[in-house]
């Protein structure tokens, strides 16, 4: 790279050649990224719509194939007469031809209905759209705080890697990154909620609020006081990952001749790391983040057991524990949905952050 | 090579092994904190392995438990005792056993799945390859956890559901990075030397790219046990693995159900899970030790 532009701005424009017949023919090279571009998201939309199809696919087989027959499932247990599985059998269409049960099962899914919980006597979807805002509020926060938390410290470490700072921060990282989650929020659930010893219970042991009907500010103040346990757990096993991808990401940059150009020119330390280094780091920490909401949604399905949160993850363990095939086989729909749905996000953004990509 | 001037093809293949051993450790043995997991993992291992010795398997038993159920801590029992009056120290020490045993395996399957997939899309390449990993791919998006818990719960509940589980839902990684490996090595000039001899599609890969890969394999099954304790205790906490061996994380559930944690008994609950991170903790330094010991430019770190 020559130093005949500042480096960061390279990146921040586009490559040394785009940004050089740029101005010569500003349209013709901006439609022509933009075609590049429609091109690069027509390929990502066409790649999730398959992944889409293969998830329908593997639910339908599993739930299907694996478990025998599903009529024999359900009535578990009970003492059935061989009529009457027939007629369970005519009832969940399970008399027709395969092909026949996977198209249905296709369009179904595909309108939104997902089949019938054998627990609660309701739709699959009308279960998993009541519970679906408290999984977001929930992993929402501790997503932002986390990468949050993540991204600070991980600018840190990389800043001064070799140091007793840097390494406490990452073997602490790494610590907390090897404990179960369920765990660390039993934990915490004893010694905040129960209290140990002198600590009085300073947090409600479960549940998303007290239901003593406040309404407005107090209600939103309740709910934050049932959430601080859950989002603390989530953030203590999930920002070891975008700490370490910063860190490693920055350390990168950190070899870069803009670098020294930068303190060259007598820049500060301090400014050198913030307008300069963290920007070009920033990029495959915001993808991980990205790619990483769902995980995080499927990661909840512990820490809302533990805590009793009322969402997708609670949902799934009271399915799991029937188990409540519809529901569980919806949900799965549900979460590797959300995982297909963010990854193509991240992949339609990625080029807009980082011109260096998809052209 | 003057002392000994004819050397047979084996002995000197044997020789370069081991020196290249020897410089493995004395590269490894220059990050502390990967010392540090090894020295644990010796000592976790060695427990595990000697505990038919020291607690015997009669630990297990609930009929005939030593114990009075849910006891404090005491000399006789020093973590105390479970709902069945069984000593939890005991079940600590044989807990250790399933533990890493299926740690192991889950993440040997794994790593074996990635390894046989990665070699085959490199070296076939074209239509296959694609394919191929474009299914790697839609296993890559796919939440793995989740789909380990539908797996584990469809099928019937055992040791053996919950490798396979785990197994056959974290392979993609291992599977892109053998198949980078296996490209680079392949554009390699010995590799041509090898066709040139007559050497066929399966002599390349078994002879020349496999032990070129084995490295990069090596870090993974070390980084991917760490998660797979994971796993194999967050399934047994879900009630999916098999309730009639004791697991860390099946002794977890069982302090739950045990109402533990609103009685505060910490010291049911929180040596498991000690337990479980530590070891997990273990493997991810072993791991990462090594990949920055074959991978320098990686920037792990000391």
């Amino acid at each position: 790279m020559t130093s005949a532009s500042t480096p960061a701005s390279v990146a921040r424009t586009g490559t040394g050649s785009d940004s050089g017949t740029a101005r010569a023919t500003e349209g013709g090279a901006r439609s022509g990224t933009a075609v590049a571009y429609l091109r690069h998201a027509a390929g990502k939309l066409a790649g999730a719509a398959v992944s889409l199809l293969a998830v329908l696919v593997t639910s339908f087989f599993l739930f299907r194939i694996i478990p025998g027959d599903p009529v024999k499932t359900m009535t578990h247990g009970m003492p059935t007469t061989a009529e009457q599985l027939a007629t369970l059998r005519r009832q969940f269409g399970l008399d027709l031809p395969l092909w026949q049960q996977f198209t249905d099962y296709c369009a179904k899914a595909l309108t939104g209905d997902l089949g019938t919980s054998y627990q609660f006597r309701a739709p699959v979807g009308e279960l998993i759209a009541q519970k679906l805002p408290a999984t977001l509020l929930l992993t929402g926060t501790a997503v932002v705080l986390y990468s949050a938390l993540g991204l600070w410290l991980g600018t840190r470490s990389a800043w001064r890697h070799g140091s007793l700072g840097d390494r406490l921060n990452t073997g602490v990282a790494l610590t907390l990154w090897s404990v179960p989650s369920f765990w660390l929020g039993l934990l915490l659930i004893i010694v905040f909620s129960v209290g140990v010893g002198p600590v009085p219970g300073l947090f409600p042991t479960g549940g998303m609020e007290s239901g003593t009907g406040e309404t407005g500010l107090g209600y939103a103040l309740d709910v934050a006081h049932h959430m601080v346990l859950p989002v603390l757990t989530l953030v203590a096993v999930g920002y070891a990952q975008t700490l370490l991808v910063m860190r490693s990401s920055l350390l990168d940059e950190m070899g870069g001749d803009y670098l020294t150009t930068a303190r060259a020119k007598g820049l500060r330390d301090d400014a050198v790391r913030r307008r300069h280094a963290v920007p070009n780091a920033l990029l495959p920490t915001v993808t991980m983040v990205f790619i990483n909401l769902g995980h995080v949604a499927a990661g909840s399905i512990l820490v809302e057991t533990v805590f009793s949160w009322p969402g997708l993850g609670g949902l799934f363990y009271q399915a799991l524990s029937v188990p409540d095939l519809p529901l569980v086989q919806g949900l799965f729909v549900v979460f590797a949905g959300a995982m297909i749905m963010t990854n193509l996000i991240a992949d339609l953004l990625y080029p807009l952050l980082d011109p260096r990509v998809g052209r | 090579m003057t002392s000994e001037p004819y050397v047979t093809a084996a002995a000197l293949a044997r020789r370069r092994r081991r020196a290249s051993l020897a410089r493995f450790w004395h590269r490894y043995r220059a990050h502390r904190a990967g010392l540090w997991g090894l020295a644990g993992l010796t000592l976790i291992g060695l427990v595990a392995l000697t505990a038919p010795l020291t607690v015997g398997a009669d630990v297990q038993s609930v009929t005939n438990a030593p114990g009075t159920a849910l006891a404090s801590p005491s000399a006789e029992f020093p973590l105390g005792t479970d709902q069945f009056g069984r000593s939890l120290l005991g079940l600590l020490i044989w807990g250790a056993r399933i533990s890493l045993l299926v740690g192991l395996l889950a993440a040997s399957l794994s790593v074996a799945i990635g390894t046989l997939v990665g070699i085959l899309a490199g070296h076939y390449g074209g239509w296959f390859s694609t394919v191929v990993m474009r299914v790697t791919d839609w296993f890559l998006v796919m939440p793995a956890l989740v789909l380990a818990i539908v797996l584990a719960t469809v099928m019937s509940r055992s040791v053996w559901t919950v490798v396979l589980a785990i197994g056959v839902t974290s392979w993609p990684t291992t599977a892109r990075l053998v198949r980078a490996q296996t490209i680079a090595v392949e554009s390699r000039p010995y590799i041509e030397r090898a066709t040139a001899l007559g050497g066929g599609d399966g002599h390349v890969m078994t002879r020349h790219v496999l032990p070129n890969v084995m490295p990069l394999v090596l870090a993974q099954t070390t980084l991917g046990i760490s998660t797979a304790i994971l796993t194999e205790a967050t399934l047994a906490f879900l009630g999916l693995g098999d309730p009639t061996v004791v697991s860390w994380g099946g002794m977890l559930q069982d302090a739950r159900e045990a109402g533990a944690v609103s009685s505060g008994h910490w010291w049911y609950l929180a040596p498991p899970g000690i337990a479980i991170a530590l070891v997990a903790l273990a493997f991810t330094l072993c791991g990462r030790a090594v990949e920055s010991v074959l991978n320098p430019k990686l920037g792990v770190g000391r």
